[in-house]
């Protein structure tokens, strides 16, 4: 490996980084606003909304991102939506997010009893009190694991962005490796740049997932 | 003594299923009433529709002059006046033993901060559970946790409390602990309704006794008679299911 190459590529793998990061961030927060409102809905079995959601779920579980990217980027542009590929990119990232946010939220809220959420009610709760104080923080703690691997998911995930043109990691590293052909150097600064973003991810999360389950349940 | 909760011809279904049949009874303040009957006759169902859990099906429940169903718009200011025990305690995992007592006070009742958290201390010391102040509900025993439960229902100052079989999940060493709790309620003079299969408990706390059958009131009476001259063959028979001698 060429010192001098790795240290020219170095800004160019910075920007991307940067890039990937704020897109990634920006899609996953908006992926937990949609699934924390979905699994809401669906759980509490409002109507017509629910359904809504329960379409939108399966649609965009069983969905590759790459399909969905090429919808919202080549296909919304024909019935006159034009949208930046960046804004493309965080829509695309949050939808599929938000479906898989929503089915770890749901289990979290499938597993407070019934028997819960009366016993907060017998205090004199009203409903949004029980849902705010008592039913949506036991069920994000018991949600931290599955949180945790949606969001480690979902950064791996912006690897397709380049296919629209988005100027991230990946689109940095094959760009180099078409003009230079140093694939060595190119390759060991996309897999770097992944652990960077990602380690600290899962460290962080793997603390917030112990906390979390010694907080219910003891171990 | 005044009337507190008044139920008419209270009826409940669950689909073919008749699980309370015109049921009428009265509780005035200061009773203590204990409730009996087999498995599956409507007791739990009876004590949630008291604090409108349930929703009914015919007639009414009435607490303090004012009609409890499950379509009115201040539910939770009713619910105020009745506090309930549940089997599984359910105390809240994520709060400290100190944080569910004073978490409804604070946020239903906007009550005082430091009054609150005063009288918070003061019940746990009265259930010798000072110690646990901070400790997470998964921290406790049954006992203990059951014990926490009963006094969160009180921080609310209840007008009325129901009792579900709260000792029934617990080991048998950790049944008397919880008990003596009730029994010091009832002789300061709680208004409660009990349902328990703990007879010799049921003697020594009721100021009177509810036999329960089919959704109906088979039996009532003052403990003493009810236990020792049952007057309904049902009544005798479920008695006798307690027994062990020939
Ligand atoms: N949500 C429900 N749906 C259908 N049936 C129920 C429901 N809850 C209770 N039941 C039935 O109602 C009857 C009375 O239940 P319950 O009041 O819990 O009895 P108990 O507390 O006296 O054991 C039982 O036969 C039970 O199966
Ligand atoms: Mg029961």
């Amino acid at each position: 490996m060429d010192a001098e190459v790795l240290r020219s590529y170095l800004p160019g793998y910075a920007e991307a980084f940067f890039l990937t990061i704020r897109i990634g961030w920006i899609g996953i927060a908006l992926s937990f606003g949609i699934g924390i409102l979905t699994a809401f809905v669906s759980y509490y079995k409002v109507p017509v909304l629910k359904r809504i959601a329960g379409v939108y779920v399966e649609l965009f579980r069983n969905t590759p991102l790459l399909v969905q990217l090429f919808f919202i980027y080549f296909g919304l542009p024909k019935i006159g939506f034009s949208l930046s590929a960046e804004a493309c990119g965080i829509i695309g990232l949050g939808l599929l997010g938000g479906s898989y946010m929503s089915e770890s939220f749901r289990s979290g809220l499938d597993a407070i009893s019934k028997v819960q959420t009366e016993s907060a009610l017998a205090l004199g709760m009203t409903n949004f009190q029980v849902f705010w104080l008592i039913v949506f923080p036991e069920a994000l703690s018991l949600s931290v694991p599955a949180i945790v691997a949606n969001v480690i998911f979902l950064l791996k995930e912006t690897s397709v962005f380049s296919a629209i043109s988005l100027m991230d990691l990946m689109f940095t590293a094959k760009d180099l490796i078409g003009l230079y052909y140093n694939t060595t150097e190119a390759l060991f600064l996309l897999v770097l740049f992944y652990i960077l973003m990602l380690l600290p991810v899962s460290l962080i999360g793997s603390i917030a997932e112990k906390r979390a389950r010694y907080k219910m349940l003891g171990v | 003594m005044e009337e507190i909760l008044r139920v008419n011809g209270l009826s409940k279904k669950y689909e073919d299923l008749t699980v309370l049949d015109q049921l009428s009874m009265s509780v005035r303040s200061g009773e203590v009433v204990v409730i009996v009957g087999p498995s599956g006759c409507g007791k739990s169902t009876l004590l949630r529709t008291l604090n409108a859990l349930e929703s009914i099906d015919g007639g009414e429940v009435v607490l303090e002059g004012e009609v409890i169903n499950p379509g009115n718009k201040n539910l939770s200011r009713v619910r105020e006046k009745v506090g309930m025990v549940f089997q599984s305690y359910e105390l809240f995992p994520h709060k400290t033993v100190f944080q569910n007592l004073t978490l409804a006070p604070l946020k239903v009742m906007k009550a005082d901060k430091k009054e609150t958290e005063k009288e918070a201390l003061a019940l746990l010391e009265r259930v010798g559970l000072s110690s646990k102040k901070n400790s997470y509900p998964r921290q406790l025993s049954g006992g203990q946790k059951q014990r926490v439960a009963i006094i969160r229902a009180l921080m609310m100052h209840p007008e009325l409390l129901l009792l579900d079989e709260i000792t029934a999940a617990l080991d048998p060493e950790m049944v008397k602990e919880v008990l003596d709790v009730v029994l010091s309620l009832a002789k300061e003079g709680r208004t409660m309704i009990i349902v328990t299969h703990e007879l010799q408990f049921a003697k020594a706390v009721a100021d009177r006794m509810i036999f329960i059958d089919g959704g109906r009131i088979i039996e009532e009476g003052p403990p003493k008679e009810f236990f020792e001259h049952p007057r309904t063959d049902r009544l005798k028979k479920f008695l006798h299911s307690f027994s062990y001698e020939e």
